[in-house]
């Protein structure tokens, strides 16, 4: 696969300008109704990770989800529509911001049960496996996700059976109000990956570039029919666990470090450096990208809402 | 006609499943290499025929067990998993109550779930209560799913293979007791729908409700009231979920008095669901107060009297009538 660093930044971009009108929209207005969770900061995973994924390869997301879908090629209105609660969003408005399910694109399923998507991205790789497709499972999870059982049991089952599933942890340094050193004596949650008898990989979540070698090399080694890998993403959610999350546990000036490190504003001085982006360029990237927001949100506002009986029904076939 | 253990049929609805599509496979603890080596058990044999790819023993991981039937079922297979004991179904239960009976809705219809967990369940093997526990009222509660609870070997084949053609995730509880009673079974391929309950013996006089293990109670009670002049119908669901109010309605209604019998713990049993149905819509064709002969609230205990004392038998199903028939 041909790697297309504009593309990449194009990526981030998207996920932080999308986001960033999310959260704007959750505290200004009426128009998103309950809880909104965003990743800014942490673009840098779903979008390399993203890079590497074909469209019949298969993401499980979390609770932190809009990137892990725009990286995938789900389309930002019926995304935003979703969110809004309209009738036209990805799942007619039964999911919201948090459970969003985009088939066409293979986001298969996105839970907020923390760690309940691991046990499932198993099987979404077992069943590409039983069918000896050539297709990978992307599974994303938290680093407050590892000491849930269900990642056990899971990461142990995947690498016994080798199935082609990538478990990408992005460790944030926050579980809820918790840092890492709170919730686990591990200082590289990667070394869990070593009592399942799985490689275990540490990785500058905040580098895109690394992010992309990296999946690209848990990729290759799930087609091979080696099985999974654990790959360990390090970076920082700049904002809190939600919108309405106060933050009084996290550090100004440890913020303030971390948008030093920001992905997307490292891709762009790397691009610059290289000659491959100019700042005209960047202009026009951003343009775009905020015209797609902002068409992304004209849809959902222009969206008809479901009516209440439609609440009955998608339950069974 | 065959005669065949609950488990044997179950074995037989497996295995022609399995011959008729190959995305069919089944996964769970000891299925391939258990540690009683029975043919009478479900799944003996099936590694033998279809080899290590389509019977798949795991480890003793329960959320990873059901998490793979959720997984491998939205990528168009069609796994029977299996739970070995109904109180271990606890652990698989975040994969089943939150995902695999919510995820389709989330999708919004896009995506189907067409899943069979296969859970072992029942009083009566000295076991304990970390064994023995039925928690059919759990599922049932949660929209989603559907329930099957057999109450013959002949049922558990026809409703088995139905569930495993079914596009929704399915919970197949089977009683273990029954895994040591022959019956006849036909022999032809046949379904049998979830839903639809199924009168096993006619009767004028009173109403019993059942399922599963309780059938066989049901109807040895119904037998003995027989001989006195006292006509009983019995109504076995099969299916919690998909209900069928009408059968239950249309006998309450003809009999004027309902007993409902199951094995599980009373209070929030699914009991309670088919009285409140009867009195909802039926209340003014009732001749008696609505009778529920139900485990006591305890945990199933070891001592072979204590258990038996858990298990409502037929004595107490034949007094529960007399009571309601004034």
């Amino acid at each position: 696969m041909h790697l297309n660093k504009l593309n990449l930044l194009r990526s981030m971009l998207q996920i932080r300008r999308f986001e960033e009108k999310l959260e704007q929209l959750s505290r200004e207005t009426e128009k998103i109704y309950g809880m909104m969770i965003v990743s800014t900061g942490q673009e840098a995973v779903a979008s390399g990770v993203g890079a590497v994924l074909d469209p019949a390869d298969v993401i499980i997301s979390n609770h932190r989800s809009h990137g892990h879908l725009l990286a995938k090629g789900a389309d930002p209105k019926l995304i935003m529509a979703e969110i809004f609660g309209k009738a036209t969003g990805y799942n007619k408005g039964k999911s919201g911001t948090l459970h969003i399910a985009a088939p066409e694109v293979n986001v298969l399923c996105t839970t907020t049960v923390v760690g309940g998507g691991i046990p499932i991205a198993v099987g979404t790789a077992f069943a590409s496996h039983y069918k000896q497709q050539k297709n990978v499972t992307v599974c994303f999870f938290g680093d407050g996700a590892s000491d849930e059982g269900s990642f056990h049991e899971a990461l142990n089952l995947a690498s016994l059976w080798n199935l082609p599933v990538i478990f990408a942890c992005e460790n944030n340094v926050y579980s809820g109000a918790q840092r890492v050193e709170e919730h686990s004596k591990v200082k590289n949650f990667a070394d869990r990956a070593i009592a399942y008898g799985m490689p275990g990989i540490v990785v500058d979540g905040n580098n895109v570039l690394e992010v992309y070698q990296s999946a690209m090399k848990a990729k290759e080694r799930c087609l091979s029919g080696e099985g999974p890998t654990l790959i360990e993403y390090k970076t920082y959610r700049w904002g809190g666990h939600s919108t309405h999350d106060q933050q009084s546990y996290q550090p100004q000036e440890e913020i303030e470090l971390w948008k030093k490190l920001c992905p997307i504003e490292q891709l762009k001085a790397t691009l610059i450096k290289e000659g491959v982006l100019g700042q005209e360029q960047y202009q026009q990237m951003e343009n775009e990208i905020k015209q797609a927001v902002e068409e992304a949100v004209k849809f959902a506002d222009e969206s008809p809402w479901p009516q209440p009986e439609d609440a009955m029904e998608d339950i069974y076939i | 006609m065959q005669n065949l253990t609950l488990g044997e049929a179950v074995k037989q609805a497996l295995r022609e499943e399995m011959l008729r599509d190959e995305n069919v496979f089944v996964a769970g603890e000891g299925i391939g290499v258990g540690i009683h080596n029975n043919p009478k058990l479900p799944t003996h044999g099936l590694l033998e025929e279809f080899g290590p790819e389509r019977v798949k023993d795991t480890p003793v991981s329960e959320a990873a067990i059901a998490g793979l039937a959720v997984g491998a079922s939205v990528m168009g297979l069609r796994p029977v998993v299996e739970i070995m004991f109904n109180p271990f179904f606890t652990i698989a239960s975040d994969q089943i109550i939150n995902h695999a009976a919510k995820l389709r809705y989330l999708s919004g219809g896009k995506s189907k779930f067409p899943l069979v967990v296969r859970i072992k369940t029942g009083a009566g093997i000295g076991a304990g209560c970390q064994h023995s526990h039925n928690l059919e009222a759990w599922v049932a509660h949660c929209p989603g799913l559907k329930v099957v609870m057999p109450g013959t070997p002949a049922d558990a084949k026809g409703l088995l293979k139905t569930a495993i053609r079914d596009d929704n995730p399915v919970i197949f509880i089977e009683d273990m007791i029954l895994n040591f009673i022959p019956m006849p079974v036909p022999e032809e391929d046949y379904t049998i729908p979830l839903g639809p309950a199924d009168i096993k013996k006619p009767g004028d006089d009173v109403t019993v409700v059942t399922w599963s293990k309780m059938l066989g109670t049901a109807l040895n009670a119904a037998g003995k009231l027989e001989q006195q002049g006292i006509s009983v119908e019995v109504v076995d669901l099969r299916t919690l979920a998909p209900l069928d109010e009408d059968t239950i309605l249309k006998s309450v209604r003809k009999t004027g008095r309902l007993l409902v019998l199951h094995e599980a713990t009373r209070t929030g049993g699914f009991g309670g669901e088919i009285a409140a149905l009867v009195a909802e819509k039926a209340f003014n064709q009732l001749k008696a107060p609505v009778k529920r002969i139900t485990a006591p609230d305890i945990p199933v205990p070891y001592s072979k009297p204590m258990e038996q004392f858990y298990i409502p038998n037929e004595d107490n199903v034949i007094n529960g009538i007399k009571s309601i028939l004034g």
